[in-house]
């Protein structure tokens, strides 16, 4: 029971507009374009040797700001973007040489919405059963199950060009669960979703875990990943630069604490002087801000504002964080997730 | 090839098809019925064009039904659904190699040409009225142009709708189907260029040259057309041409 998902040494490069990523990473993309007036060429490298163990039975998360290589990875695993080179698997087969087999064990909810807006919400349900082989009495049994659980029943004969966004996202997710998919991959789940919906997501990827399923979503919400992820990659540039259990993660940081300075100015003297204070664990200098990694964070501040003022610097603000993913991104890449 | 999941995708279309059936009829056959009207009525009961123009006409406004159909039918879902609704990916993702979803949207478009084939014979009748000589005595050959027909238009479709971007759809209709249907022997066969010769010589280049002059060959031999073997090769060449291009485009779509 259980189907593991692993990926070695991806890479893909694209030498055009990828036309399946999102519009966010679309807009980086298009930024870096190098323009040569003799030959126009176009290569952005999206992932950089990716490499990833999923257990079975496991919720994995892939981490990383908007454009990090999150989608081209799910891409590659699900039979639609093709990888320069590395190897990726579902199961026991390779993605690549065997794409009808990987395909029969995977569900994918896209990040933006593809439902058939050609069909009702049941007939979206019946005829993606009918794509997997299901009897028809099965489909019809399935579907109303879904219905039901997504709260769609009273919608269930509507047209769903006109569902609401967090109906659609339902919908897609009931797609996805038709044909009792082994792994379910989930880009960017929560995207747009009023939080009482973000809830009921939450408890719906919690329970198909329940059922032994293998489960990949990506984000780029720590508190998402915090919360669902049983371990979690972070990546950014198409490179993972950690992975673990989100508590293994957070207890990687130096501290725990992260205290954000702003002062008027820097000095090499104010910096060593903040270092070497108690509990204070690393001092990082960034412009005329000062990112300390402490054990402790409230009861610091006191020293602290005392030290700059008598390095005859002003202290214009101090943010105190606690342990959490997003101060670990912030340590590996000198980047707020959300920049 | 998954054989149940390929029934389940042209089921898929069936269903879509049928609930619009109002709305594609009257695209398909709209257009096409009054260019009959105008032009095998109108203008013969007017005296400005012979009666057996009317016999002439018909093979030429079957052929450019069914291509334009063809064309329609899979070109247009498929810039939406790859370029706009997204709506494709679900059936990218379905157990099946996705060559053979194209395979299906080629084979959906031949139907629904044929279909329309179907329509416009019995209906373009009616509104020429009398004096329509057409010959079905060699039914097999006829049969054989309508789906060789039907298979360029809709292979045509796969590459057009894979290939053309969604802001483009008014270009492709002015800068390429405006000038096919002019230059495609729909209201003329093709020796009636004769006093044009470099003109005559360019619009073999246009599939639909064939497709009308091939149904004219078989229900209006009277008129003279190119020979039949010729038009049969090119038939030919043109679908498998269409079928290579279009899967190229198709997969160049499908998977970044």
């Amino acid at each position: 029971m259980g189907i593991a998902v692993s990926t070695k040494d991806l890479r893909k490069i694209y030498t055009s507009p990828p036309p399946l990523a999102g519009p966010a990473a679309r807009g980086r993309m298009m930024g870096r374009k190098e323009k040569n007036k003799e030959k126009k060429k176009f290569e952005i490298v999206a992932l950089d040797g990716v490499s990833l163990d999923i257990s079975p039975g496991e919720i994995f998360g892939l981490l990383g700001p908007n454009g990090a290589g999150k989608s081209t990875t799910i891409g590659i695993l699900t039979t639609r973007v093709r990888p320069t080179s590395g190897e990726a698997r579902i199961g026991q087969f390779d993605v690549w040489r065997e794409q009808v087999e990987a395909k029969r064990l995977i569900g994918v909810v896209q990040q933006r919405p593809n439902l058939d807006f050609a069909l009702t919400a049941r007939e979206i349900l019946t005829f993606h059963g009918a794509y997997y082989g299901l009897p028809s009495a099965e489909r019809a049994r399935r579907s109303a199950e879904l219905l039901e659980k997504f709260q769609l029943t009273e919608r269930a004969n509507d047209v769903a060009r006109n569902f609401s966004g967090g109906m659609m996202q339902r919908l897609s997710i009931a797609r996805a669960m038709m044909h009792d998919p082994q792994v379910l991959f989930l880009d960017e789940p929560s995207t747009g979703l009023d939080p009482q919906t973000r809830l009921l997501l939450w408890e719906i990827v919690r329970d198909y875990n329940r059922q032994g399923k293998t489960l990949l979503l990506t984000t780029h919400n720590m508190e998402e990943a915090d919360a669902l992820c049983h371990r979690i990659a972070i990546i950014d540039h198409g490179r993972v630069i950690a992975s673990g259990t989100p508590a293994e993660l957070k207890a990687s940081i130096p501290g725990g604490y992260l205290l954000r300075l702003h002062v008027s100015r820097t000095t090499a003297e104010l910096v060593a002087r903040l270092e070497a204070m108690p509990d204070v664990r690393e001092a990082r200098e960034n412009g005329n801000r000062i990112d300390l990694y402490s054990d402790r964070g409230g009861p610091l501040i006191g020293p602290i504002a005392a030290a700059v003022s008598e390095s005859g610097t002003e202290l214009y603000d101090v943010h105190i964080s606690e342990p959490s993913l997003e101060n670990l991104f912030l340590h590996h890449t000198g980047r707020s997730l959300r920049q | 090839m998954n054989g149940k999941t390929f029934f389940a995708m042209l089921a898929r279309d069936a269903h879509v098809a049928r609930r619009n059936v109002v709305a594609l009829l009257l695209q398909t056959m709209l257009q096409p019925l009054l260019f009959v009207f105008i032009f095998g009525r109108v203008m013969t009961s007017s005296g400005l064009m012979p009666e057996n123009y009317k016999s002439m006409l018909l093979p030429g406004i079957i052929g450019m039904t069914m291509v334009f159909t063809g064309i329609q039918a899979v070109a247009m879902p498929l810039i939406a659904e790859f370029q706009f609704t997204h709506e494709i990916e679900d059936r990218l993702l379905a157990p099946m190699r996705i060559e053979w979803l194209a395979v299906e949207k080629v084979l959906a478009g031949m139907l629904q040409a044929l279909v329309a084939g179907g329509f416009v014979v019995p209906a373009s009748w009616l509104l020429l009225g009398k004096g329509v000589a057409l010959n079905f005595n060699q039914p097999l050959l006829f049969g054989g142009v309508l789906v060789l027909v039907a298979l360029f238009a809709s292979a045509g479709g796969l590459t057009l709708g894979c290939s053309v971007n969604q802001t483009q759809i008014g270009l492709m209709f002015s800068l390429l189907l405006a000038p096919m249907i002019s230059f495609g022997c729909i209201y003329y066969p093709w020796s009636a260029l004769s006093a044009f010769p470099v003109i005559q010589k360019l619009v073999l280049l246009n599939p639909l040259v064939y497709a009308s002059e091939g149904l004219r060959a078989t229900l209006a031999p009277q008129y003279g057309h190119i020979p039949l073997a010729v038009i049969m090769g090119a038939l030919l060449a043109i679908d498998a041409a269409l079928i290579a291009a279009g899967l190229r485009q198709f997969d160049r779509k499908a998977v970044s």
